[in-house]
């Protein structure tokens, strides 16, 4: 069979077609650009019951902020969730990729998903990868062996924590963490302890809002809102924009309005677009 | 140099009240020196999705050349257009795919979606998505930029774009913002070229802009 001429669709995997090229041009003294980063805040917390994972809400392009208001809360699971720190187009493809592969499992199985083999899929496809994957990750989540939370450095090493933080913003937030759960414990907490075993659903919820707000307000990678995603056992509440403590205010209620024909036209085209609603597929087929 | 700043462009999308409007500006240059000034950066997919491709000129035409291969693909098996989520999907996907050696184009998407809700997104040269997370689960509900003009343009619409504008208050808002930041960059210019894009109808002007 001779081989087809045509470019199929790869299959899958990176393509390093244009590294060559690439490095030639960055030779030669032209940079390549800068990603989108997710010069983050992102938080988690285990309570009783359940996990509670925090994140702001920024997006990065070198010093200039390129979303006000994304999601750095990634689906895993149902009973899982990922937070991701570095560049963002990783973070989202790698928790992408992983959480199809978690549903692969759970359809061969017919079980649950582990919060364990979520991170073993992860930090193999991230240390694969070396670090050039960079992705920094805080994985949580609830499965038949009770609350779990990770962190997963790009690199592929991993820790099990009861409280931790990542991304730029880890100081600021691992500071409120430190300070809070301390003093929790010499004598707030130390009760809630003695009642039942550790802190309670809102008390996480409140500490993991006061540290994303102080990676908000004391980080300049981080900003915006916070987001919170609780997860305990048969239940997941995802809370975007919890709270939203940098709300807009130099926007005028008039805004600027422009004159109808303000603006030099040099040609004007107009297409009328045909209107069957239903048959919009087949009318369109044109080349 | 950065290699974005090759070529310039300046590419600018906004929502309005059930529509959409696409621009860019004109010029193709070899750094400093300009090489054409009626250069097309807006690319037709489909009558109710249009992508921007701003950066590097001959990669972008590569990848405009490789999504329409895709969208026609898509179209000879499912004999319907793409909605713009999943053309957004596409797009991130094709640009992810080349992680290690990337594209150097940033993407503008605008379309009407199935119920003819205007969806607009971009994306850095690597399919980071951004305002359309996951599957459009968030959509862009003001504007989107990108190019080398992109700082001048976030200034430009962050004070002058208003939600819910009719078409032709769109038009007159797209094309103020993009030739006041066009004006501040030396690489992009030239006029403009926008795309007004209504349920009924579409609207391509071309602007008048400086020619230095």
């Amino acid at each position: 069979m001779s081989k087809a001429t045509v470019e199929l669709p790869p299959k899958a995997g990176f393509n390093f077609d244009l590294c060559r090229r690439n490095d030639m041009l960055t030779k030669n003294g032209v940079h390549a650009p800068s990603f989108l980063k997710t010069g983050t805040t992102i938080v988690g917390l285990v309570f009783e019951d359940g996990v509670v994972l925090g994140a702001d809400t920024r997006a990065t392009e070198g010093p200039i902020v390129a979303d006000k208001n994304c999601e750095k809360i990634h689906y895993m699971a149902p009973n899982i969730y990922c937070c991701g720190a570095g560049t963002a187009a990783d973070t989202e493809n790698v928790t992408d990729m992983i959480s199809s592969q978690l549903l692969l499992h759970r359809y061969a199985t017919g079980r649950e998903s582990r919060v364990v083999t979520a991170l073993t899929l992860l930090k193999t496809h991230l240390f694969g990868y070396q670090g050039h994957v960079s992705a920094a990750l805080v994985l949580g989540g609830v499965d038949i062996t009770g609350p779990h939370l990770h962190t997963i450095y790009p690199h592929g090493s991993t820790d099990t924590l009861p409280f931790a933080t990542m991304g730029s913003g880890s100081l600021a937030a691992m500071a409120i963490f430190e300070s809070k759960y301390r003093e929790g414990l010499t004598d707030f907490y130390i009760y809630i302890l003695y009642l039942c075993q550790s802190i309670a659903r809102d008390e996480g919820v409140k500490l993991v809002t006061e540290a994303i707000c102080s990676g908000i307000f004391n980080d300049l990678g981080s900003g915006s809102n916070v987001d919170v995603c609780v997860i305990t056992k048969g239940k997941v509440e995802y809370l975007r924009n919890h709270q939203k403590p940098n709300p807009r205010t130099y926007i005028s209620s008039k805004g600027f309005s422009f004159l109808k024909g303000q603006t030099e036209v040099l040609s004007t085209k107009v297409t009328l677009l045909e209107k069957p609603q239903q048959e919009e597929g087949v009318d369109k087929m044109e080349e | 140099m950065s290699i974005f700043e090759y070529n310039g462009s300046a590419i600018v999308a906004m929502v309005g009240k059930n529509c959409f409007a696409i621009a860019s500006d004109r010029r193709l240059g070899v750094q400093l020196q300009t090489v054409a000034t009626d250069f097309q950066r807006i690319y037709k997919i489909h009558d109710k999705l249009y992508i921007g491709l701003a950066g590097l000129a001959t990669d972008a035409q590569t990848l405009h050349q490789r999504l329409v291969f895709r969208h026609n693909l898509y179209q000879l098996r499912e004999e319907r257009n793409m909605k713009p989520e999943t053309f957004a999907s596409l797009v991130s996907a094709v640009l992810y795919e080349k992680r290690f050696g990337p594209y150097f184009c940033q993407p503008v998407i605008a379309g009407l979606g199935e119920k003819d809700e205007p969806f607009i997104c971009t994306m850095d040269s690597i399919g980071a998505n951004e305002n359309a997370n996951v599957i459009g689960i968030e959509l862009a509900k003001d504007f989107v930029v990108g190019g080398t003009a992109s700082e001048s343009l976030y200034g430009a619409c962050e004070s002058m774009y208003k939600p819910n504008m009719e078409p032709d208050e769109l038009f007159e808002t797209i094309s103020q913002a993009l030739l006041a930041s066009v004006d501040r960059d030396c690489l992009s210019g030239w006029g403009g070229h926008v795309i007004v894009v209504t349920p009924t109808e579409v609207t391509e002007r071309k602007l008048k802009g400086r020619m230095d």
